[in-house]
């Protein structure tokens, strides 16, 4: 069975999780599984993936490079999967991931499966990948004809390896690219934690809050979880203006596939449950016992989330101690 | 500046899904289909950028379609669009995204336009994948999810969300941007524009596909959640819930 190469993302020197979730992936559909790393930490970041599934890890540092350049890595991947013919290559669905995917399919003449929610081996050894359409009101199971498949796959939803060794690392020369687009900068926002589509844990709210600075009680509940929750959003109350778009759950905003997601004052109009359907554990508050929600919450709690939501901060805390 | 818009035309949001008899895709009897919405920030955008240029050049809409996309084009056209494109092919939704934008990229070659605006995804196979093929193909620029376009001379600077911050990205003529919501609000076609749009010209051609992988083997429903428990009312129900988050659900 030949190779499913990986591109693992950096930050600074630590591989994303979600790249590790695709390690993992990779590592449970079985054969050699070969991590890509590129940047200036790439040989550090490579360093730290024992117990992630990888056997090999390729580290490309381009120290004369001062910006990312998609062409660069997908140079780079193109390179080494020339090398290895990989049955598969995978990325997370992140903003990387979606935006290296597809140049690195088109320019290797492959298929691609985006966001992909499961994987399997398909009779012959090809990879075979499910994955939503129609906003997550279906789902399709789609394959390449040719060697390899390029897949991205959603966040949260594969688990990580956490076993095996650590992968031999091998330094690789950044191949030579023609550079069309240079990130110049990136603006971390103002708050710095954790985004919506990477929480474990978020707590969402909507029009049933009232108003913007009924926020603090979510907040609240979201620290709860200390560090481990983000904050989202329905888009009524982006489109008003209490929120910021990058909160936003749903159709026109984030998918998110986290393993608890609170869902506080949203109707559960259709296209924000394209956005959350596939969380692990829903949670919804609502006074109105007939909200679309409730349909698709696994517990739901009945009322004024004013009340409820303060009282619940008090008893996770407690719970979680 | 000849701006091409790629669009194209998919099932209104609230569509509700029926698998199809005999191919692996929704059963599209009596669905409402209509423009993409993310394309239509694409179009405002082309239709901003020709008019802060003092109306020169051209805004050309390109849709692989079958001939029902006629309808979505004159939409565009309504909008303010000089001429559409319809790249005509009956079976054009079951499409993977390799061969749409081979079509796509042969179409803007023959055009010989230096930008392409698209949105960054088709809201029906969710796959976000044509612009970043089509400036592959062409061995354009590309930046994606544009919340922000500024383009100076033939310098494009973009922005975009990413998880946790902004991205700005440089990049220069020939390019393709793929439009994210909140790049501008999209104006209505007014009776004007569709009286207009009856006699702009709408050619017909035939899609040049590129050879596909993608091989889609299923269309399957998700499973119904199975939840719908209402725990309680009240802040009375809290213990029970937290009880059933740590005890059932093992996810505190
Ligand atoms: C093309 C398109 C794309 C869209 N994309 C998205 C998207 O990405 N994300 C998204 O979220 N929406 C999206 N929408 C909008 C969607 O259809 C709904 O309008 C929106 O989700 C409603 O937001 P909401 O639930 O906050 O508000 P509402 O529907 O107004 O619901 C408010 C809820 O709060 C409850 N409530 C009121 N007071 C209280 C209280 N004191 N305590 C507890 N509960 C209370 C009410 O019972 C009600 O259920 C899209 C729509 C279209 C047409």
């Amino acid at each position: 069975m030949s190779a499913i190469l990986v591109y693992v993302e950096t930050k600074d020197d630590q591989p994303k999780k979600a790249s590790l979730e695709a390690l993992g992936a990779a590592s449970r559909l079985g054969g050699e599984v070969v991590a890509l790393l590129y940047g200036r930490h790439a040989q550090a970041a490579a360093a730290k993936l024992a117990l992630s599934g990888a056997a090999k890890a390729l580290a490309v540092e381009d120290a004369q490079r001062a910006h990312f350049s998609p062409e660069a890595v997908v140079a780079a991947l193109a390179a080494a999967a020339a090398k290895l013919s990989p049955r598969a290559i995978f990325f997370a669905a992140t903003s990387q991931g979606r935006d290296l995917a597809p140049r690195l399919a088109e320019k290797l003449g492959c298929a691609q499966a985006s966001d992909c929610t499961e994987l399997r081996n398909g009779g012959d050894g090809k990879v075979e990948a499910r994955r939503p359409v129609m906003a997550g009101k279906a789902y399709t199971w789609m394959r390449a004809k040719n060697a390899t498949l390029v897949a991205t796959l959603r966040p949260n939803v594969f688990a990580e390896a956490k076993s095996g060794g650590a992968p031999a690392v091998e330094s690789m020369a950044a191949p030579a690219a023609d550079l069309k687009s240079i990130v110049k900068e990136i603006v971390a926002s103002a708050s710095g934690v954790l985004d919506v589509s990477e929480a474990p844990v978020v707590v969402s709210g909507g029009r049933g809050l009232k108003e913007a600075s009924n926020w603090k009680v979510l907040e609240d509940l979201a620290a709860a979880f200390g560090g481990r929750a983000a904050l989202g959003a329905s888009r009524a109350v982006v489109d008003a203006g209490w929120r910021p778009h990058a909160e936003q759950v749903g159709q026109t905003g984030k998918t998110v596939a986290p393993q608890l997601y609170f869902a506080v004052g949203i109707s559960g109009a259709i296209q924000h449950l394209a956005g959350m359907r596939t969380a692990k554990t829903i949670v919804a508050i609502n006074k109105d016992a007939e909200a679309p929600i409730f349909k698709v919450a696994d517990y739901g709690i009945v009322g004024d989330a004013l009340e409820i939501v303060p009282a619940l901060t008090a008893a996770i805390k407690k719970a979680i101690g | 500046m000849k701006i091409a818009v790629c669009m194209k035309r998919v099932p209104a949001t609230d569509t509700k899904v029926k698998p199809g008899a005999g191919r692996p895709w929704i059963d599209s009897t009596g669905v409402e289909y209509v423009l993409n919405p993310y394309d239509e920030f694409a179009i405002e955008e082309a239709l901003r950028l020709k008019e802060a240029r003092g109306g020169a050049g051209e805004v050309v809409v390109v849709c692989v379609g079958s001939a029902d996309a006629q309808k979505e084009l004159r939409t565009a056209l309504a909008m303010g669009a000089d001429r559409a494109i319809l790249l005509e092919d009956a079976q054009a939704e079951l499409r993977d995204a390799q061969e749409i934008a081979g079509a796509l990229a042969a179409a803007v070659k023959e055009l010989g336009s230096e930008l392409v605006l698209l949105g960054k995804t088709g809201v029906d196979r969710d796959q976000s994948q044509t612009g970043q093929r089509v400036a592959t193909r062409l061995g354009w620029g590309c930046a994606i999810e544009c919340a922000k376009i500024a383009i100076d001379g033939s310098a494009i600077r973009a922005e975009r969300e990413i998880e946790g911050g902004r991205e700005v990205l440089e990049l220069s003529l020939p390019a393709v941007l793929s439009c994210e919501k909140g790049l501008n609000e999209p104006r209505y076609a007014g009776l004007k524009g569709i009286m207009a749009a009856k006699k702009k010209p709408l050619e017909t051609k035939a899609p040049q596909y590129a050879a596909a992988q993608g091989e889609v083997l299923s269309f399957e429903m998700p499973p119904e959640r199975s939840g719908g428990r209402i725990v309680g009312s009240g802040v009375d129900a809290v213990a029970e819930l937290v009880r059933l988050l740590q005890q059932e659900a093992k996810v505190l």
